[in-house]
């Protein structure tokens, strides 16, 4: 089984790297980009497993180590 | 007195740390290895600065899941104290010891300078032997020092008296030109809820010195032992 887990700072939280990609690409393009937020993308393969019990363990990484809610959400986008 | 300053792999300022306690304090300090499940027999423990597991995924957050980390929490919730400094701070607010987390600073830069630093409270086991008010004059060097928390957090901790130090200029005035790294409220230090755990940023060890350019930090651990002490 392989999870793709999106992890992303909550709303309101300040980004300084997202902030610093937004004036380059505003600088890149004449598009009016008014915000850029970056987070991490996760890809998990776990043996063995099959999806019930595969998603039970990717969500328990989550909420254990891989996010850290006090600043981040999480959403498992893909498992197959 | 047995005062353990745990070291995961990474840490780096372990070494200032103990030259510190046992040196120029006097104190019987010893390091702790980051596999260790007890810290029966200390009466303190201190988490020192560094990179921790590299810093991987976000600063502090894997050194939590070490064998040394479950024996700090149980140390903790028998209500002996606990100092994170730096990454040890980090480290804290990753394993919920201490509330709010620690963020990319907000220039995104690595911050290597000395601050100052105001004692916020003097009802606490670490800053109980300074005068409230005092300032402190103790280097920063870190990359994710950006405190942050949200607002019902934050309220509490200023209701609570739970906030240990905040970044001030050398008069003592708390604003955003003192302020190094975009922490809310500039905040440079926070206390637990039963007050026995508490993380600061800047380093004291690296302040006990005149020859390495002050020596505020011995005031600031001075303070916490001497109190442990009775």
């Amino acid at each position: 089984m392989k999870a793709l887990v999106i992890i992303r700072l909550k709303d309101g939280i300040l980004d300084p790297q997202g902030e610093a990609v937004r004036q380059a690409v505003r600088a890149l393009d004449k598009a009016k980009v008014s915000n850029v937020r970056i987070g991490k993308i996760i890809e998990i393969e776990i043996d063995g497993a099959d999806k019930t019990s595969a998603e039970k363990s990717v969500k328990a990484m989550c909420d254990k180590l891989l996010a850290n809610p006090v600043t981040e959400d999480y959403q498992i986008v893909d498992i197959s | 007195m047995k005062l353990a300053v745990v070291r995961f792999p990474g840490s780096n300022c372990d070494h200032d740390l103990l030259h510190a306690l046992k040196f120029r304090l006097g104190f019987d300090a010893e390091y702790v290895w980051w596999g260790k499940k007890t810290l029966e027999g200390y009466d303190m423990a201190f988490l020192s600065g560094g990179f921790s597991f590299g810093d991987y995924l976000r600063a502090g957050a894997i050194a939590t899941l070490t064998p040394v980390m479950g024996a700090v929490t149980e140390f903790a919730g028998k209500g002996k104290p606990v100092l994170g400094i730096c990454n040890g701070f980090q480290i804290l607010t990753e394993a919920k010891l201490l509330p709010g987390a620690l963020l990319h600073n907000s220039s995104m830069k690595f911050i290597c300078d000395d601050v100052n630093v105001k004692v916020e409270t003097a009802n606490s086991p670490f800053t109980g032997k300074l005068p409230k008010g005092e300032v402190l004059s103790m280097p920063v060097a870190h990359m994710e020092g950006r405190y942050v928390a949200d607002d019902v957090t934050l309220k509490k901790l200023e209701v609570e008296d739970r906030v240990l130090l905040r970044y001030c200029d050398a008069e003592g005035l708390v604003d955003d030109g003192a302020n190094p790294n975009g922490s809310i409220s500039g905040i440079a230090g926070v206390l637990s809820e039963k007050r026995n755990v508490a993380g600061l940023m800047p380093h004291p060890e690296r302040a006990c010195e005149k020859l390495l350019g002050g020596e505020d930090g011995i005031k600031f651990l001075q303070s916490i032992v001497g109190q442990i002490q009775g």
